[in-house]
């Protein structure tokens, strides 16, 4: 179809993620997504990418990354899967616990989640859904922290 | 100056203190990050300045991986009795700030002018 609904593999490359990412932004802007929108998804899918290039993979360059976009005028759906061994989102510590407040790290999942409609990872782990419904324009600061059980 | 060719913070001295400003609007490439991270570092352990104003006014994004290097600066200049605050955060950037309440840990200020008040 167009340019807002395409799949790509790339290998593990943070060049190679950026490139994707201002693709799907791209998508986005032609859509009419507002600047808020594609700032929460521009930052979104830098946390999404990386973790996927840096902890899926290992930075390791026989991997590839597997990206799906589809932008339509209601909503961008991005899926993003490694070839790691998956994680347990829920073992990762809230970073806003006073303990872990001064620790480097752990932020990015806390941070999809709050800018995203919805988030979420297949079962074995080393595939995350980002969903943005375009966000109708108020006053209201729209973003809230989904906490995990 | 030290820690890297491509220089990616610029120092001013105003007075006693040292104002840092981000020239990347975009900071989110992991590279620059590190770069960054280097070069922000160095003015406590390198340079051993003991006041330091970081002025985010440039900036328009900022990833996790950033918020890190900002907590290891911080680290490293109250391990170094220098003071360090913040300024110039736009609303969308000041969110991540609260979002992950980094804004509780760091000195964060307004305007630059604010920042350098009493510092």
């Amino acid at each position: 179809m167009s340019d807002h609904d395409f799949e790509i593999s790339f290998s593990s490359d943070t060049a190679k993620g950026q490139e994707v990412r201002e693709r799907i932004i791209s998508a986005m802007d032609a859509n009419g997504f507002s600047e808020k929108d594609v700032f929460g998804m521009r930052l979104s899918l830098e946390e999404a990418l990386v973790n996927a290039i840096k902890h899926g993979n290992g930075m390791d360059p026989n991997k590839e990354v597997h990206v799906t976009c589809h932008v339509d005028y209601i909503q961008t759906r991005i899926t993003i899967r490694d070839e790691g061994t998956g994680f347990d989102p829920r073992d990762i510590p809230d970073p806003t616990d006073e303990d872990n407040l001064e620790k480097p790290g752990g932020r990015g999942i806390m941070l999809m989640k709050a800018f995203m409609t919805e988030v979420s990872y297949s079962d074995d782990g080393n595939e995350v859904l980002l969903v943005k419904e375009r966000e109708v324009e108020t006053e209201d600061d729209p973003s809230t922290v989904v906490e995990e059980g | 100056m030290s820690a890297g060719s491509t220089r990616r913070v610029e120092v001013e001295e105003v007075g006693d203190v040292s104002v840092a400003r981000f020239v990347d609007k975009k900071i989110l490439d992991e590279t620059n990050i590190q770069i960054i991270g280097n070069q922000l570092v160095a003015l406590v352990d390198e340079d051993g300045r003991k006041k330091i104003v970081l002025d985010f006014s440039n900036v328009e994004y900022l990833s996790s991986a950033a918020l890190s290097k900002l907590l290891i600066l911080e680290k490293k200049s109250k391990a170094a009795g220098a003071k360090l605050r913040f300024c110039g955060i736009r609303p969308d950037i000041y969110q991540i700030f609260t979002l992950t309440k980094l804004n509780k840990l760091f000195n964060i200020y307004d305007s630059e002018d604010q920042a350098l008040e009493g510092l």
